[in-house]
């Protein structure tokens, strides 16, 4: 029988008492941020079914140290016993959630047409207008992040009043779009120069026209990093709030400026509070859980190139 | 990002435009740049003299000025064939922004140097640079730009806990997918959301959570917005809770690009950790952390969401920043002129500080060996 030539080296057969706790310490420390980060969340969902002596009590696990009731649900008119009555409250509610969603979505999928066809053209073709080049055109648009939202709200104010487009949806759409439209652009650009030439050059030599290249075959290639793109849009455009607190006032009110006007007002009905701000993040947790991969993706454009 | 001649589309066509093709396109542009004026023409008599021709907005501007660009960029496919069509990839955006940025700038630029309250019945009237005297004996909007400087200083914590964080991310763990998500949500969150959830619930002094467990740690009667300092330090508090994730994701994307070659280089060569990290990781992530700091500033000099929800400036202007402030000159004094004024301002110094850091990451970026 051969004689055993390698051995496990001492230090890879001993119990490292050092290595076992520095993984110990870096899962205690991902549990505690990840407690940081889920907490909040945590207790607007239970403050959500918490009568106020539950509140003023600190009771926070349900079923052990409180029964949950539908109270946050009920002021909101979404309980099981009010869903089928007719209620006021609930009008106003999906009124702006309607708003939200509709000022949400469509602006997103405004900047993310227009975005992707600026940046599919400045990754591919060399603009001359005047004094203008591809770089100057792409940081002319880029720059457009920098620019504060104070400095557009009140021309935008005057502005809407003279075209009768305060307090509508469209005119947030418009807003929103020109806000998120640069970090389309960024999120594009990166894609498209991630995808050879070749592609189209095949294509065009097959006849299709430019732009059925474009639509045809480089479209679906950029999918994902348009997905990316219109999501962190999406979650930027629904979490807005200084445009829509100005611009708008009763009929185009969407639900963060519901929420900011609840919150002086109330006192002490937390649940009631609890189930709106709950509602204005509902969608967006749901979001982030199904369709993290595509808001990570979008984030690292630009970080790694 | 420099791009060489190599990485673009080569295409020859071949376009022959006819006269009458070529007359074609310039009717259509002169054409509805026409209308477009004589509409503008129109409405201006209709608004500033005594002719009345019945416009109660100037919405038929509106659709005239959507006719030309349509045209506008119809006619370029008519006058330029294959050119045309490759322009029309942009020209819809730079339409769209110059006519949403560049139009309301000149606009503010005249709002702002004039003297306009929304509740006196005066009206707008032009005064010179009464606005900048004002200003400049405004305690408050120094105070404001005093604490926005506070504000950007607090995104070096950010960055430092940012960075533990996706190195901790990168590492060998169980279950990283659920870390990467639950690390994620605050960042989704609606920062009016937030402030209610934390800044009015959480830390309301009597049941929030917050307070009980500060209380239990030994500080009897916590005040969050009581004093300056610390007012000011849990808006920096709230603010980084959402925004952290934003540069944990961009410096993880960064780690994941770094090539395992170089580390286990270093592993035979026999560095240690700490080593490790100083002469490898750090200074090939210092391009990314430059740019994930960059749009940070960006962001964090828009910040207003949170403090006009939870302090509203208090206490006494503590808090402000600059656009918060600026919001409740609009809202709550009406001083539309002055509001103005003071945002112009605090673009062109957003301008002036931008540029200067781009400029350094530039040369940052870029270190000599």
């Amino acid at each position: 029988m051969a004689k055993q030539i390698f051995f496990d080296s001492k230090n890879d057969v001993a119990f490292r008492p050092k290595r076992f706790l520095g993984k110990t310490l870096v899962y205690l420390i991902l549990i505690f941020w990840a407690i940081i980060c889920l907490f909040p969340i945590y207790w607007t969902v239970t403050t959500t079914f918490k009568a106020a002596p539950d509140v003023m009590k600190g009771n926070l696990v349900p079923w052990w140290d409180f029964r949950p009731k539908w109270l946050g649900l009920k002021s909101l008119g979404l309980s099981p016993d009010r869903i089928f009555v007719e209620s006021t409250v609930r009008e106003e509610f999906l009124k702006r959630f309607y708003n939200s969603m509709i000022a949400a979505v469509g602006s997103s999928t405004l900047a993310v047409l227009l975005g992707s066809c600026t940046a599919y053209g400045l990754s591919r073709f060399k603009y001359r207008f005047g004094f203008m080049r591809n770089s100057d055109i792409s940081f002319f648009f880029l720059s457009q992040l920098i620019l504060p939202p104070v400095v557009l709200a009140l021309p935008f104010l005057v502005l809407y009043k003279e075209l009768a487009l305060l307090d509508t949806r469209v005119g947030l759409i418009a807003l929103y779009t020109l806000t998120v439209l640069p970090i389309v652009i960024w999120i594009m650009r990166d894609q498209f120069s991630s995808i050879p030439t070749e592609l189209e050059e095949a294509a065009l030599v097959d006849g299709l026209s430019i732009w059925g290249a474009f639509l045809t075959i480089i479209m679906p290639i950029a999918l994902p990093g348009m997905v990316a793109a219109f999501i962190i849009s999406l979650v930027l455009t629904w979490n807005e709030y200084f445009f829509a607190a100005l611009l708008t006032s009763s009929h185009a009110k969407t639900l963060p400026v519901m929420v900011a006007s609840q919150t002086g007002s109330q006192g002490i009905s937390w649940w009631s509070m609890a189930a709106l701000s709950l509602a204005a993040i509902l969608p967006l947790i749901i979001i982030a859980i199904i369709l993290e991969r595509y808001i990570i993706k979008g984030m690292a454009a630009g970080a790694v190139k | 990002m420099s791009s060489t001649d190599a990485e673009y589309l080569h295409i020859v066509t071949q376009d022959e435009i006819s006269d009458r093709r070529r007359n074609l396109g310039r009717l259509m542009i002169w054409g509805s740049a026409t209308i477009l004026l004589v509409l503008i023409v129109i409405q201006s008599l209709d608004q500033f003299s005594s002719f009345e021709f019945g416009f109660t907005t100037w919405r038929p501007t509106l659709y005239a000025y959507f006719f030309w660009a349509t045209c506008l960029c119809w006619a370029q496919v008519i006058l330029y064939g294959e050119q045309g069509r490759r322009r029309l990839f942009i020209l819809p955006a730079v339409l769209f922004v110059i006519s949403m940025v560049i139009f309301p700038l000149i606009f503010a630029l005249g709002i702002a140097f004039s003297s306009w309250n929304l509740s006196s019945p005066d009206g707008r009237q032009f005064n010179g640079f009464d606005n900048a005297v004002e200003m400049w004996s405004d305690p408050f909007y120094w105070n404001a730009l005093k604490n926005m400087v506070c504000y950007i200083l607090a995104i070096i914590p950010e960055y430092i806990i940012a960075f533990c964080l996706a190195v901790l991310l990168n590492s060998q763990i169980r279950a990283r997918k659920f870390f990467r998500v639950a690390f994620l949500m605050p960042l989704m969150l609606s920062p009016v959301a937030v402030s209610w959830m934390i800044g009015k619930s959480m830390l309301e002094i009597r049941f929030g959570p917050i307070s009980r467990l500060v209380r239990a740690l030994g500080w009897d009667n916590p005040s969050f917005f009581g004093s300056d300092e610390i007012a000011r330090f849990m808006i920096m508090v709230m603010d980084a809770w959402t925004f952290i994730p934003f540069m944990m994701i961009m410096i993880l994307a960064g780690l994941q690009a770094i090539p395992k070659e170089l580390h286990e280089a270093a592993e035979v060569d026999g560095a240690p950790p700490w080593k490790k990290f100083w002469e490898i990781t750090f200074p090939l992530m210092l391009p990314v952390s430059i740019t994930a700091i960059l749009i940070r500033i960006i962001f964090k000099l828009k910040l207003a969401d949170i403090i006009i929800n939870v302090t509203s400036g208090g206490p006494g202007g503590a808090t402000d920043s600059v656009t918060s402030f600026i919001y409740r000159e609009y809202r709550d004094r009406s001083n539309v002129g002055y509001g103005t004024f003071l945002a112009i301002v605090y673009l062109i110094l957003i301008v002036i500080f931008m540029t200067f850091l781009i400029k350094m990451a530039e040369r940052w970026s870029r270190p000599r060996y």
